[in-house]
């Protein structure tokens, strides 16, 4: 039952893939990448449980972190075309 | 009494967390079903949340109730918190920029003639 | 100070509940966890970071009671949308609405939108003022009133019932 969960979260992974390929403006590949990174933050817990070993866990708790901030940075990139800038508005309003 | 019912939670548990863990992991294959039908960017971004919130909350609350140690569960609860603390954060970055950027969403009711591409 | 202090209470969990060392026999490991909460917290406070945004536990408990409730809320949403991933012929009304919200502090706000977000079918597009550009997967999903007990309990889980 564990195997056909990872199967499924496998399945998930090669169609998001799809999008992520085929997605016609650059967000919706961004968004595609940054599901799949869901998707394998899961499927490295799965694969933990599924030979025993939990300290899969550790990995997929580091590749949660990467994935926030590469998409962020990813973003910030395409926005300003740097990474130079300061992101934070401070007084301006509360976004 | 009490003893009796932790022998019968103890070999229920395993069940319970992998049927838990493939409800998510099915989750998951919708959301990624719904991001490959919808139209446009925006609605697409609702399909991908599923999998960020339902899903993995489902998934990850299967993995607690199979894990061996009370460690486990604790690294679980940090994946939790940090996908519920950073998602809505992605998708608002996400859909920032693109309304930044100029992308128009599109507004109003839709059939199937507009969607079902892929 | 208080902040400080919450902050390295909280990266002291954070770190003993990773590490799995509870009994503190290793003193290597041990004192590199202490050196690392330090230098973490040091660095919170260089960068200008240690303030009621930054280390918001003063009022853990009220933003737990609403994740509760939020949780509940995620839930019946995420319903509406896989049925509409699922149904055969795509039938679906997005929208772009204005919500008005009542928070008064960036806290306040910021857990607004994001709750928005983090419902599945609604995502917060932009925040201006008090006004947040909200795009729905279903128009009546977002109506006038929608969001107006979202917008209660989150500015009281995160500035208190008194004010605003």
């Amino acid at each position: 039952m564990i195997g056909a969960a990872a199967l499924a979260l496998i399945v998930a992974i090669a169609l998001m893939l799809i999008r992520a390929l085929s997605g016609p403006t650059l967000y919706d590949r961004v968004l595609a990448v940054n599901s799949l990174g869901t998707k394998i933050i899961l499927l490295l817990g799965v694969i933990g449980f599924l030979t025993g070993r939990p300290d899969f866990l550790d990995i997929s708790i580091l590749y949660a972190l990467i994935n926030f901030v590469a998409t962020i940075a990813i973003l910030k990139f395409f926005r300003y075309r740097s990474f130079q800038v300061s992101l934070s508005r401070r007084g301006k309003d509360g976004a | 009494m009490i003893e009796t019912v932790f022998e019968y939670w103890n070999a229920f548990r395993p069940a319970l967390g992998s049927a838990l863990l493939l409800v998510g992991a099915i989750l998951a294959v919708i959301g990624t079903i719904g991001v490959l039908r919808f139209p446009d960017f925006y609605t697409r971004l609702h399909a991908a949340s599923v999998t960020d919130t339902s899903a993995a909350t489902l998934a990850i609350l299967g993995m607690a109730l199979l894990a061996p140690s009370f460690a486990v569960v604790i690294k679980l609860a940090v994946v939790w918190l940090f996908l519920f603390l950073t998602g809505p954060t992605s998708s608002h970055a996400l859909a920032n920029a693109a309304h930044t950027a100029g992308l128009q969403p599109m507004i109003g009711r839709l059939g199937e003639s507009d969607g079902g591409d892929e | 100070m208080g902040y400080f202090l919450g902050l390295i209470v909280v990266l002291t969990a954070l770190w003993t509940g990773l590490s799995g060392e509870y009994t503190l026999t290793k003193p290597l490991i041990a004192s590199l966890g202490a050196i690392s909460i330090l230098l973490s917290a040091i660095l919170a406070y260089r960068f200008d970071i240690l303030d009621r945004e930054g280390s918001p536990y003063g009022r853990i408990v009220q933003l737990m009671l609403y994740w509760a409730w939020l949780l509940v809320e995620i839930f019946k949403a995420n319903w509406v949308v896989i049925k509409a991933c699922l149904r055969s012929t795509l039938d679906i009304n997005p929208a772009l609405v204005k919500v008005k919200t009542g928070c008064e502090s960036d806290l306040a706000r910021t857990v607004f939108a994001n709750s928005i977000t983090l419902t599945p079918g609604t995502v917060s597009v932009e925040v201006e003022g008090n006004k947040i550009l909200v795009h729905a997967l279903y128009e009546d999903s977002a109506g006038p009133g929608a969001f107006d007990e979202m917008d209660r309990r989150s500015r009281e889980a995160s500035d208190g019932k008194g004010k605003a």
